[in-house]
């Protein structure tokens, strides 16, 4: 049906109907008159009981609107329809009744119960539909029922019509602001669905509403993190940039060493960069954070991965999204990835172009680098509308540098010849600015500016003159024939900006223009009346200053000009001229200014700087609207600052509880499957999607060893695979439900990327590496300590002499009885081992060959066996291994290290590290060996022997040993291959810095009485919710720091002790636990610094 | 967050309007007019205005104007994408976007919009779902409908909103099952006075059209992916499966669509089809100028060069132009001072010419500077499929026994090796055509 049509054939409509009806009224005339007829014939058809009348009535009522005339006249006949059985009737009378309900509400009420029937439909897009129309009909009246009715679909079975409960909240909360409290209830409900569908709604709604409440995002983090990839592009956006504000209240700054690292390394140094690449990504990829130095959070991690894959979205939002949340919130090194994305959408629509280049602006001014690759991308054509250009223009001009200014110069040459002249004049100030930045191609810029001075174009030589008048503030020495070139112009320019530029320079450097200067004050004076305000306050200006530094020639001349001055009409010159008679002709009644006149006048002015509009932006969220006007838009959110300490990112676990009703799974279960069995692609930090712990590692499977080891490998699977997906699905429910408590769960997802990083038989390569070791140095060791410490932890609640007993009786004793004594706590016994990281590891030769799951099995045997220390028994992964070097960068080559905490046998004062080659790239690489060790004072190194091949595929270990001095400055180095060298550093987290001693409960006494006031450090803390037991304490403490445990009588304080590895100091540390969750940490060392540090990392471990 | 939305034509009046919430007064445009005045090109309004209670946000698209009136905070590109995404759909719906059309089906044009935003917030941009509620127009059916008084309005309910994947409806049927991908490159160069190479890149895209019954599951695969160096796809394109294989695995939405868009990497050289000879001078005396310009092919690979077009934005002083092609035609249109030479096939033993005389405007300053050619052209692979409409008159599900299709690629070398199809029992036809095209391309003079 065209609108035109009908409007046109309205009489014809009519006339079917029955013209005599309205026809009768032969006072009707004029305009009035026939619109009133016009209703009334649409009346009437909306009030027959045919629905193609009614339809076409509603037709014409709906083109009415759509052109914005007024229709509310016939609300009554239209809102009668409401229950019309046609639905296209009923579609347009619910486009009507949205559209004047406000105006009508009373009669809007009578449409209520309508929608209210149908709140109750069976047929879920029946019920979301009246939601819909029922939220949108804005009549202050049904707020209550409005209320009752988002609350209810809000719990609604069908996801879709929770998607439309999301969408009434911002309906309701415009409408009554009052409700906000009742309204953030169904908000907190609704984040908490586990649909994608309800997803972008609820958060949307969540920014409209209660944008501060950012504490209803923790629990549900993860999950949107998770979710995001499969909602819809529109969701994606406001998701995204809901959690760049909330990462930045939650992480820390993972730029915030930057400064820091940049001292330490070459600055200048190409290498540089990369190296604190390296440094960077190690750091993410280590998964505790206990380190002082920054370690990203693996929350923090998690959002960068599962936003990445987005910057390949076919819609422009979303990619600009991606961007900003990566400019905002990434390491410094990662945020490259985003430009390539960026680029891509300059070949889109000319508004897209414009958005992103405003925004890529603003980011070229802090992170160059990013763009630099893509310079030609942003190369101007003819064809470009100005304000694209003037836009890459700007682009092109914060990306210029010394190596690449000849080229873009070369570009802005041809942009000078354009036709469009503001584009040129554009082009000029960026060339003035390019010279202003990069002093060696200043006289070549200033030297084509000049050129530019013989231009036909009027504007360009203004344009010109005044950049030129800028650069030369810089040096105006050596252009004294520039100045004397641009004094011959007066007579042709006519721009006054452009004038008044000449004359301020030649006045400001008259000295170096002695004989011009005058002549052009002559000339000037002459059609000084004629002059722009702006030239002649300048002619003023000259005037004086060449009286000061030459008031024989020019004395008449300047009492000239300012007597004009004086009579002129405007009165800041005139105000000007009075001022300056007084300051430079001296007579009785001047003050004391007048003998500073020329110091006044002829100070030297510092030279301009030639700043980008788009400095400083980015305090605005990139993308958003405040950005794009530079002002802060109704709405905005301010992007908050980086906290100076991570909050307690525990608030974001979830505890994995009741099984999800059936109707919540949403994405098809074929989607689903197909990308569970799709590893993640990004695998390298695939550990971290699941909560913080770590260091239990593998270990974790055996606590689950009843089962059977095959059952807990798929069902830790599943496990870890919801917490990747954040849906889960009612089998899976199940299965976890038999085997695991939540706590368990949780854990799970680390266990399972531990055990994929590194295969079966890596593993058994690794423990028959330390079987080797360890037997070395245990010889060196103090026999007793050593095996102490190993195994104290399982002695936690025995007497000393116990142990004494128990030591000489080892080899015999029945290996069950152990766990028959303490049977009350077996489980947890079991945990309690499996928890307890790897120190020196001794394993059993049986253990090279045992799968984990036997090994777990036997696992209770060896107890209390001194010999087999039970700990070494959990495979490699209780080490954390950090990143060297990361393939991609070591093109191909990548090395972990870890801190095996075993003694380094050539030099017992060093730690020992121990590093994993891979050589993941096609070629072998041959002669690895370390260069260049950087070192503070008094460190030192001992390398690791050369490895003279490294084929394609394979991996190769080393031990090298640092002596870090007891301090956790990095130790820097090159790696080199007989090709590359790569630039390096590995920095101890302080709880390497020391092993383990054996002290018995008195002499641990006694040596803390020693150990008081200055040496002692105390904290209170309160524990993570999941660290509140004995056993969950001493593995955290032992994970964070080298320590052994010390026997203890009492249950509730745990002790540790340990030797720093250079100088010996004695470390001890005590953890007392209290009622609830509180408890105090004190450390006992003689070295304060290491004391304070180690307080600090293991305050973190037990905290989270 | 989108507040209202006005559809203005080129002068200046607003045809149609449609509030989400409440009732803006169209005289907040005024604004928008303002701007719109000052800027010599419609292509030179800012997209983003702001006024004392509102902002203004405006798409240009096919002569009209499509200005959203926001009021607070909302991230612009959100709303740009979201009105050409409106656009698109017109277009899609009426087969063009243009104010008759739109006035003539506004009522249709009313219930999209409806459906579209809800308070705002998008709710339904699928064209699949929005199809299912509100039905294309059709001949037939405005000619039933008029006769019946049935309506458009789909009398099936949205389940296209509920299902996972919202871009493809339910129950598709067709008796001939057909899949054809169009492998688009545009050569995007800047070449300077000389023809030395500026700048060039290639951009692709793949056009698909996919008419196949029920839930199929094809998964693409290239010859050479290492090629893409930047991708973006139809979000029905599994990202994980290209991480992880380099292969384009999807359920297809039915009909036609765009499948993906990529970048090739820079290392790749790119051949540049034709060289240009030009010389446009203006004398320094008398009111005149001279125009010669000659076109060759360069490295075409022994394929025709077709639909050559150059287009010369004249400086302004430029008041007619008298030449002569030794083929195609030209015009000039003198309000937008746009000279286009409209080729045809490029011959390469007769290259084509113009040349002629420039007049300009008395006494008027000789333009210092010489307009850019830009270049449009198209080489269409004659690979063995030809066009693709042709390859349902054959069975190449038999040619093509192991459902793979291998055609040559022309511009960059992207190949697809592969097409296979799951979850359905059935043998579709496939085919798949490489078109070379220019895209930005422009020689500087």
């Amino acid at each position: 049906m065209s609108a035109s049509s009908a409007f046109n054939d309205e009489k014809g409509g009519s006339s079917s109907v029955g013209e005599p009806e309205y026809g009768h009224d032969p006072a009707s005339g004029g305009i009035f008159s026939s619109d009133y007829k016009r209703h009334d014939d649409l009346k009437e058809m909306l009030d027959s009981n045919k629905d193609s009348l009614k339809l076409e009535a509603m037709k014409r009522i709906v083109a009415m609107i759509a052109r914005g005339k007024n229709a509310s006249d016939l609300f009554p006949a239209v809102v009668k329809n409401v229950a019309c059985k046609n639905i296209e009737v009923k579609k347009l009378v619910y486009v009507y009744l949205v559209r004047y309900a406000e105006e009508q509400q009373d009669l809007a009420l009578l449409s209520i119960s309508t929608f209210q029937r149908g709140l109750k439909d069976p047929n879920q897009l029946i019920r979301a539909s009246a939601l819909r129309v029922l939220s949108s009909i804005r009549v202050t009246i049904i707020v209550p029922i409005m209320m009752l009715a988002i609350k209810e679909a809000a719990s609604d079975m069908s996801p879709y019509v929770r998607k439309t409960a999301a969408h009434a909240i911002p309906k309701l909360y415009s409408l009554d602001p009052e409700q906000k409290d009742q309204l953030i209830e169904v908000i907190e409900k609704l984040l908490a669905d586990k649909t994608t569908l309800v997803a972008g709604s609820v958060v949307m709604a969540f920014e409209e509403v209660c944008p501060e409440r950012i504490d209803l995002i923790h629990k549900n983090y993860r999950k949107l993190c998770n979710l995001l990839i499969d909602v819809e592009e529109w969701g994606q956006v406001v998701i995204i940039n809901m959690l760049t504000r909330y990462a930045r209240t939650q992480f820390l700054n993972p730029n915030m060493n930057e400064s820091l690292l940049e001292e330490e390394n070459d600055k200048t140094f190409y290498g540089s960069d990369d190296d604190e690449e390296e440094e960077k990504e190690k750091k993410a990829e280590a998964p505790l954070p206990r380190r002082k130095p920054y370690v990203m959070d693996p929350d923090h991690r998690l959002l960068l991965r599962n936003t990445k894959p987005l910057l390949q979205s076919r819609n422009a939002a979303v990619v600009m999204a991606v961007a900003q949340l990566y400019f905002h919130l990434a390491p410094k090194v990662e945020v490259g990835v985003i430009a390539k994305g960026l680029v891509r959408l300059l070949r889109s629509h000319s508004e897209v172009q414009y958005v992103v280049l405003q925004n890529v602006a603003t980011m070229t001014i802090k992170r160059r680098g990013m763009f630099e690759p893509y310079l030609k991308s942003f190369y101007i054509r003819s064809t470009d509308p100005t304000q694209i250009k003037v836009l890459k223009l700007e682009v092109l001009t914060n990306l210029a540098n010394e190596t690449n200014i000849s080229t873009i110069l070369r570009e802005f040459q041809t942009y000078i010849k354009s036709m469009d002249k503001d584009f040129v004049a554009a082009t000029i100030q960026a060339i003035g600015r390019c010279a202003t930045n990069i002093g060696e191609v200043r006289d070549t810029c200033l030297n084509g500016l000049v050129q530019l001075l013989s231009n036909r174009d009027e504007l360009v030589v203004a344009e010109s003159v005044v950049v030129i008048k800028k650069l030369l503030q810089m040096q105006p020495e050596k252009h004294s024939d520039i100045i004397k070139h641009m004094a011959k112009l007066t007579d042709n320019i006519q721009v006054p900006m452009a004038r008044a530029s000449i004359l301020w320079l030649i006045g400001e450097y008259c000295e170096h223009v002695p004989k011009i200067a005058p002549d052009v004050l002559r000339k000037m004076a002459k059609s000084f009346t004629n002059e722009e305000d702006i030239v002649k306050l300048q002619i003023i200006n000259l005037a004086a200053k060449l009286y000061l530094t030459n008031s024989k020639q020019t004395k008449l001349l300047t009492q000239y000009v300012l007597n004009l001055a004086k009579y002129d009409q405007n009165y800041d010159i005139r105000d000007r001229a009075r001022f300056i008679r007084q300051l430079i002709v001296p007579t009785e009644k001047s003050g004391a200014l007048s003998k500073y006149a020329k110091k006044l006048f002829l100070a030297l002015k510092p030279a301009p700087v030639l700043e980008s509009p788009f400095k400083d932006r980015d305090h605005f969220q990139l993308g958003s609207l405040s950005h794009l006007l530079n002002a802060k838009a109704g709405g905005y959110q301010e992007l908050p600052d980086w906290p100076e300490a991570a909050p307690d990112p525990s608030v974001r676990n979830v505890e994995v509880k009741d099984s999800v009703p059936e109707w919540t799974k949403c994405s098809s279960r074929e989607k689903r499957k197909e990308k569970k069995v799709e590893k993640p692609f990004y695998s390298d930090s695939e550990g971290e999607s699941g909560p913080t712990e770590s260091a239990d590692s593998e270990s974790d499977s055996a606590s689950g060893s009843e089962i059977g080891s095959g059952v807990v490998g798929s069902g830790s699977r599943t496990a870890s695979e919801e917490s990747e997906e954040g849906s889960e699905s009612e089998e899976e429910e199940e299965k976890d439900k038999k085997m695991m408590t939540a706590k368990k769960e949780l854990k799970k997802p680390v266990q399972e990327s531990e055990s994929e990083q590194s295969s079966e038989e890596e593993e058994e390569r690794k423990r028959e590496r330390k079987k080797s070791k360890p037997r070395k140095s245990e010889s060196d060791d103090d026999d007793d300590s050593e095996s102490e410490s190993s195994r104290s932890e399982s002695e936690d609640s025995e007497s000393e002499a116990e142990v004494k007993k128990k030591k000489k009786a080892a080899a015999s004793r029945p290996p069950a009885k152990p766990l028959k004594k303490e049977s009350k706590k077996e489980m947890s016994l079991l945990d309690f081992d499996d928890f307890e990281p790897a120190p020196p590891p001794h394993v059993t030769p049986l253990n090279s060959f045992l799968s984990s799951s036997l090994v777990t099995d036997l696992e209770g045997l060896s107890l209390s066996d001194a010999a087999l220390s039970p700990a070494t028994l959990s495979p490699s992964g209780a080490m954390k291994s950090y990143e060297l070097l990361h393939r991609i960068r070591g093109e191909g080559l990548s090395v972990e290290y870890c801190f095996s905490r075993q003694p380094f046998s050539p030099d017992a004062n060093m730690v020992a590290v121990q590093m994993q080659f891979t050589n993941s790239g096609a070629a072998d690489t041959k002669s690895l060996h370390m260069e260049d060790v950087k070192l503070q004072s008094g460190m030192r190194v001992k390398e690791f022997p050369e490895i003279e091949l490294l084929p394609a595929g394979e991996t190769a270990t080393a031990v090298m040993g640092i002596d870090f001095c007891d301090s956790t400055q990095a130790a820097n180095f090159q790696l080199c291959t007989h090709t590359k060298k790569f630039f390096v550093s590995i920095q101890p987290p302080v709880g390497e810095l020391m092993r383990p001693v054996f002290l018995t409960e008195n002499e641990f006494k006694k040596e803390q009485g020693q150990l008081m006031g200055m040496n002692e450090l105390s904290e209170k803390l309160t524990l993570d919710a999941e660290c509140r037991n004995e056993h969950a304490i001493v593995q955290r403490v032992t994970a964070a720091a080298n320590l052994s445990r010390v026997p203890c009588g009492s249950d509730k304080e745990c002790r540790f002790a340990g030797r720093t590895v250079t100088s010996g100091s004695l470390v001890l540390a005590t953890v007392v636990t209290k009622e609830a969750a509180s408890a105090q940490l004190t450390v006992n060392c003689e070295k304060m610094v290491i004391g304070t540090m180690l307080v600090k990392d293991v305050l973190l471990a037990l905290t989270q | 967050m989108i507040h209202s939305l006005f559809l203005i034509n080129h002068s200046g009046d607003i045809f149609l309007e449609k509030h989400w919430k409440s009732v803006v007064s169209h005289s907040v445009c005024d604004y928008f007019f303002e701007a719109k005045e000052k800027a010599v090109d419609p292509e030179d309004v800012p997209p983003v205005l702001q006024t004392p209670h509102h902002y203004l946000i405006t798409v240009h698209r096919d002569q009209l104007f499509f200005l959203s009136v926001v009021q607070t905070e909302v991230p612009p590109l959100f709303v740009i994408e979201f009105l050409h995404r409106v656009a698109d759909t017109f277009q899609d719906y009426f087969g063009e976007c243009s104010e008759s059309v739109i006035k003539d089906n506004v009522v249709t044009v009313y219930e999209l919009l409806e459906e579209m935003l809800d308070n705002g917030f998008p709710l339904a941009t699928e064209s699949n779902i929005l199809k299912e509620l509100i039905r294309p127009p059709t001949i037939l059916r405005s000619v039933v409908n008029t006769l019946t008084g049935s309506s458009n309005v789909g009398d099936t309910l949205p389940t296209g909103q509920l299902s996972t994947v919202p871009w493809r409806r339910a129950d598709v049927k067709y008796t001939n099952n057909e899949a054809y991908f169009d492998v688009i490159e545009e050569i995007d160069a800047i070449l300077d006075k000389s023809g030395t190479t500026v700048f060039a890149e290639i951009q692709g895209v793949i056009e698909a059209c996919v008419r196949l019954t029920g839930m199929p599951d094809l998964t693409m695969s290239f010859m050479n992916p290492r090629l893409l160096d930047d991708v973006s796809f139809h979000p029905c394109v599994r990202f994980k499966r290209w991480e992880s294989e380099r292969t384009l695995s999807f359920i297809p939405p039915d009909g036609h669509f765009t499948l993906m868009n990529y970048h090739v990497s820079s290392q790749n050289p790119v051949a540049i089809p034709v060289y240009v000879k030009q010389n446009i001078s203006f004398f320094e005396s008398g009111p005149c100028g001279r125009l010669d310009i000659t076109i060759g092919p360069k490295q075409t690979m022994g394929k025709t060069v077709e639909a050559l077009m150059v287009k010369i934005h004249m400086p302004k002083a430029v008041l007619s132009a008298n030449l002569t092609a030794t083929q195609g035609n030209y015009t000039y249109d003198l309000p937008n001072k746009l000279l286009i030479w409209d080729i045809g096939k490029l011959n390469p033993q007769k290259l084509p010419n113009l040349k002629g005389i420039l007049s300009l405007q008395a006494g008027a300053a000789k333009p210092e500077d010489n307009p850019s050619l830009n270049i449009d052209l198209r080489i269409q692979q004659v690979a063995i499929s030809g066009s693709p409409r042709f390859v349902s008159t054959y069975n190449w599900a038999t040619v093509f026994s192991h459902c793979s299709i291998c055609f040559s690629p022309l511009c960059t070398g992207l190949k697809v090796s592969r097409l296979e199809m799951f979850g359905e029992k059935y043998k579709p036809f496939k085919g798949v055509k490489y078109v070379t095209k220019a895209g930005k391309f422009q020689v500087r003079t």
